[in-house]
Parts: structure tokens; sequence; C-alpha cells
């Protein structure tokens, strides 16, 4: 009887293992083995030969280079919050349909299918000085001088904006409508406010969602190249780490610092992804908390 | 928040679209009243009880809960307790969490949520799982939590949609006596929906019969069992024989029906009169197996089918080409066997022609 057992345990490993392949193949090649080569190359500096970490001492002793730390983060993290949140408010409203539905999404989804050069050339075009949306403000009367909405913060916020809202709203929303119903109706019926429902029994149960849909912007937010570069302020404000690294592989044709600044935006990521899930924790905790001191 | 009421009095109309899914129902429920809504399923009786509890908006009509009018109230001002055919637990709160979320919102006292929680895991024999998460807990002791989290705040009406419907067979039944028993206990004013003719059979003081969203009868379960007003109960209530009639005289109390294939009396009754045609209805088991000592209702027929139901069987005994009559007896019949019945006059119902 055991004995049959453990042959068939045996036997589903060999399946599994088998099935795992590709998937483990793909995650091996496309991403191990690059990193892995990356940090190699990164370790490796054109003038000394020999292993060196020279390319990581050179990042962080000059300022004009560790400062697009924090110009990255400043970007990303303001952006990050206000695409969950704006995502979260409507994907909330919407969790039980609406009125036109299928139409509101479409409209929301749009900027996914455009790419982010068409569409920094359509934040070019409406918000830049003397686009449409300055020209009839100042027309109407309402300004004397145009806003400055491009080629700074503003503009690079915006163009992150357009592109990681569609996704985050997408996914929130299959999230969120995911949730039992009468979850809600059980609240109500127990004395629940629609806005302590969402206090006490959706936003407990949407924070898993949420630290997912926070931890994807983030990272896609972090490693913005195009839009820092053509509605931003690539020399300045918007200079961030991808520019940096950009510069030292295509500029400066030096390979292995350009690795160096690469292999440290990747440990930037990890270090806010393993905040966000420690804040994701530490939020359980609190909510499950419920009727309290016991 | 009061803990009874003496009366509640419906009369709602829900349309979707062009859809009437419920057609003026009007209700009187009394307080400490019993009262299943069965039906089959899109029936309304879900959607009623939607309304009721204030989650539905009606489309017309009124709630009047004594002397105050509800329906504009929200569910949560209402002050009633609900059970839902799923739960609906709060997957991330605990036992304890649950059944106090109520309560704390309600912002009382820490000690009086402790002792108030502890008292109802009592009352539903929970006491020892009050750190369990409902994913822990099986499907019949999740049911007692919902109960109990709904009676903790002493509901003025409780409503439960189909809670028994997710559970085993063995268990629906246990479960179904422990409802009876917390509600004799505590004459809770409740309405139950159900789609299960045993349930309300069992449970209810009154039952509310409903068929496309309209009222089909109302009354006792014995009055809906014993004495349907139409086809449509008579069938939903396990009556399976029907037979097209024309009526004829009566004679001792007992009226001749002749059909196609049978010709049986039934008891007289004052809505149907000789010359009118009716349905006449009988239980399969209450169709006996031989001669009635008077000879009244006697049919022959064959065996065709067999359905085996444990202690009993379920036969269809062909009368003649197209008639067939269902029979439920403990006797032993086989296939192809000739079988004379009997059809008891007092056991069948004469129902009006749709």
């Amino acid at each position: 009887m055991t004995r049959a057992r453990t042959d068939e345990r045996s036997e589903l490993d060999v399946v599994a293992i088998l099935c795992l392949t590709p998937s483990l193949l793909y995650v091996f090649f496309m991403f191990i083995y690059p990193f892995l080569y990356g940090l190699y190359v990164s370790l490796q500096p054109m003038k000394a030969r020999s292993w060196s970490v020279e390319n990581y001492a050179a990042f962080f002793t000059d300022p004009y280079q560790y400062a697009t730390i924090g110009t990255t983060f400043a970007l990303a993290i303001p952006n990050s919050i206000l695409v969950v949140l704006v995502a979260l408010f409507l994907a909330y409203g919407m969790r039980r349909g609406i009125w036109m539905e299928r139409t509101i999404t479409t409209i929301l989804v749009l900027p996914i299918s455009l790419g982010v050069i068409f569409l920094s050339e359509g934040i070019l075009g409406f918000y830049g000085t003397n686009g449409w949306l300055n020209q009839m403000l100042m027309d109407a009367g309402l300004m004397t001088e145009p806003l400055e909405l491009t080629h700074n913060f503003i503009g690079v916020i915006l163009s992150l904006f357009m592109q990681q809202f569609p996704f985050c709203f997408l996914m929130l929303l299959g999230y969120i409508s995911g949730i039992d119903p009468s979850l809600e109706s059980s609240a109500r019926m127990l004395g629940a406010t629609p806005w302590t429902v969402f206090r006490r029994v959706m936003l407990p149960l949407i924070a898993p969602g949420l630290a997912i849909a926070f931890a994807l912007v983030f990272v896609m937010s972090f490693a913005v190249f195009p839009s820092a570069v053509m509605v931003g302020q690539p020399a300045g404000t918007t200079r961030t780490i991808s520019i940096a690294a950009y510069q030292q592989a295509f500029e400066q044709y030096d390979m292995s610092y350009a690795s160096a600044i690469a292999v440290i935006m990747g440990f930037c990521q990890l270090a806010a992804l393993i905040v966000i899930v420690l804040v994701r924790r530490r939020m359980t905790i609190a909510t499950t908390m419920g009727v309290g001191k016991r | 928040m009061s803990d009874s009421i003496n009366q509640l009095r419906v009369d709602i109309t829900k349309r979707y679209g062009a859809k009437t899914v419920l057609d003026q129902l009007k209700l009187e429920i009394r307080g400490g009243e019993f009262v299943t809504f069965l039906g089959p399923s899109g029936c309304g009786k879900s959607t009623a009880l939607g309304i009721i509890a204030g989650l539905i908006p009606a489309s017309g009509g009124e709630i009047w809960l004594d002397n105050q009018r509800i329906d504009h109230v929200p569910p949560e001002k209402r002050g009633f307790g609900m059970v839902f055919q799923n739960y609906a637990l709060f997957p991330h709160l605990t036992v304890f969490d649950n059944v106090g979320f109520g309560l704390s919102l309600q912002h009382r006292q820490v000690a009086e949520i402790k002792e108030r929680v502890q008292a109802m895991l009592g009352l539903v024999r929970l006491l020892g799982f009050e750190d369990r998460y409902p994913a822990q807990l099986s499907g019949g002791q999740q049911q007692r939590v919902a109960i109990a989290r709904a009676l903790i705040l002493h509901p003025r009406l409780m409503l439960l949609d189909e809670p028994l419907s997710n559970l085993d067979a063995k268990l629906r039944v246990d479960m179904r006596a422990e409802i009876k028993q917390l509600h004799s206990k505590l004459s809770l004013t409740s309405i139950y929906v159900t789609h299960d003719q045993a349930e309300a059979l069992s449970l209810s003081d009154r039952i509310v019969l409903l068929r496309d969203g309209v009222l089909m009868q109302v009354g006792t379960p014995q009055e809906i069992h014993d004495r349907p007003k139409n086809v449509f109960v008579a069938d939903f209530m396990g009556f399976r024989n029907f037979f097209d009639v024309r009526l004829g005289q009566s004679m001792g109390g007992l009226i001749e029906g002749a059909g196609k294939s049978v010709k049986l009396r039934a008891r007289a009754a004052d809505d149907f009169a000789a010359g009118n045609d009716a349905i006449m209805a009988i239980r399969p088991e209450d169709v006996r197996i031989g001669k009635a000592p008077d000879g009244v209702n006697r049919i022959t027929g064959k065996v065709e089918f067999i359905e085996y139901l444990g202690r009993e069987q379920e036969a269809a005994i062909g009368i003649d080409a197209e008639t067939r009559l269902w029979l439920r007896t403990s006797e032993k019949v086989a296939l192809g066997d000739s079988v004379e019945l009997t059809l008891p006059p007092e056991k069948i119902v004469l129902l009006p022609v749709d």
C-alpha cells in the first residue's frame, strides 16, 4: 500500500518537473543568466582588467550619478501612489458594473495600445507650451503665461500615469469584482455604512491586490526612460537612473560602468519591493485585529 | 433597537427592464412567526427577501414595520439580521471577530463584546473556535457562525436565504432541527427562503409559495401539503399523478370525474360543480396496492418502470398506452407485473384547470 503510494508520488514528481522545464529554462536564460552576466561585467571595469568594485565606488562618490537614485524615487513613488489611488477609486466604483461599462472601460484602457512614443508626442502636442491646452486657456483669457506642463517633472508624471493607469485599473477591477458581493451585503446587514464596508471589509480584502498593483507600477515607473527623455528634462530634474546607465553605455561606451548602474537600479527596485511586502503585512495585521484588544 | 415586532406588511413589485420578477407580492407577517418563501429557482423568492432586507431596491410598493414605513431605510438602519446561502463570513476575520463585527460597529465596550460573543458561541455550540478563520471551519460550523453573527445583534427580523442548500444531505437535516430549536427558543420573527419543500414543511408556521414572481398560495404547511389550490402547487408539493376529468354528479359526498382512461371519485368540494372540467391529483404514496373493500376507484395496470429509493420504491404503472400512474410502495413489485390499485377518494384533490 505505502509502496504503491511512494511510486505514484515519484512518478508525479517527474511529470511536474517535465512540465516546469520550459518555464525554468525561460527564467534561466531570460533572467538569471543576463542578471549574472551583468553582475560579472559590472565587476570587470575597463581599466582594471581584473575583479574590482571600482564602478560601484565611482557611482556612489559622484553626486551627479548617485543623485539619480533620489530623482528616480521622487518620480516613481508619487506616480505609483497616484496611479494606484485613482485606479482603486474608479475600479471600486465600477465593481458591480455601471451604465455603458464597456465603452467606459475601452476609453480608460485605450492608452495601453498607443505606445510610449506616440503618447509622449501627444502629451507634447496637447500639454506643451504652445499646445492646445495652453492656447485654449490663453485665448479664453484665463492665463497670461502658458502653464509649464512638459519638459519637467509634471510632464513625466503625466506620461507615466497615462501608460500605467489602464493596466493598474484593469488589474484592480478584476481583483475587486472577484470579491464575493454577499460580503458587502452581510456587512451592511450588520450595521455598516458603505464607507465602513469599504474600510473594514473591502479594503483588507483588496490589500493584497493593491500591494501587487503598487509593486508592478512602481517597478515600471522606476525603469522610466523614454518619457523621462521626451517629455521630461533629461539633463536636470528628471535625469533618472536609467538615463545615467544609458549615457554610460551609449555615450561613454563604458558597458561595465553601465552594467554596474543597472545592477544598482535592480537592487533599488528589490529593496522597494521588500518594503512593500513588509508594509502590506503590517496592514493585514492591523486590519485583522478588528474587534480589538482581547 | 427593539427585539420584537408586531407585524411586517409587505406590498412589493420588482421589475428588471421589461421583466417583472415580483408582481405585487402582498403579505402580512406577524411577530414571532416563521414564514417560508418557497418556490423553484427564478420564482422571485430571493429577490423578495433582498427587498425586505433593503439590499435590492423595489420598483414599487411599500414595506411597513409596525407603524413605520421602511422601504427607503438603508439596510444598516433596519435592524434586521440576515444569513446568506454562502454564509458570507469575512475571510480576513476570526470567528470571534466575525461574530463581534456588528457589536464593534456599535462601539461597544471590549468587555461587553467579549461576554456577548462568548454567550452567542455557546448558543451555537462553537466555544473554543474563537481564533479560527472561516476557511478552517466545516460548512456546518460556518453556517453556525453566520447565524451567531446575525443573532448577536438581537435583530427585529431574521432573514435566511437558502442557508442550508450548500450543506450535504445529512448535515442539512441536523441544521434544520437546530434552526427550528433556535427559533422556538428565541421566538424570533423569521423569513426563510428555500426551494426545498421538506425544509419548508418542517420549519414553517406559514409557507408562501411563489411562481414567476406571482404568489400561488399562502398557508400553513398542512394546508399547502394537503389542500393545494392549483396544479403548480400540487406538483411542487409532490403530487405526481394528474388526470384531466369532466365532473359528473356527486353522490354520498363523492363526486365523479370521467377522464380519457380513468373514472375516479373524489370528495365533493364547493367550487367544483357537475359538468365542469377539472383536474384530479393524487400523490404516489397515497396510491394503494390491492382492492378496496367498497370497490371505489379501482385501477389495474402493468409495472413499466421502477425507481429504487431504499426503504421504498416508486413505480410507474401503465394503465393504457398513454396514461401512467406513479405509485410509491414498500411492497415488492417487479417489472411486467400486473397490479390492482386503489386510489382512496379522500386522498384525491380537485384542482381547477389553468
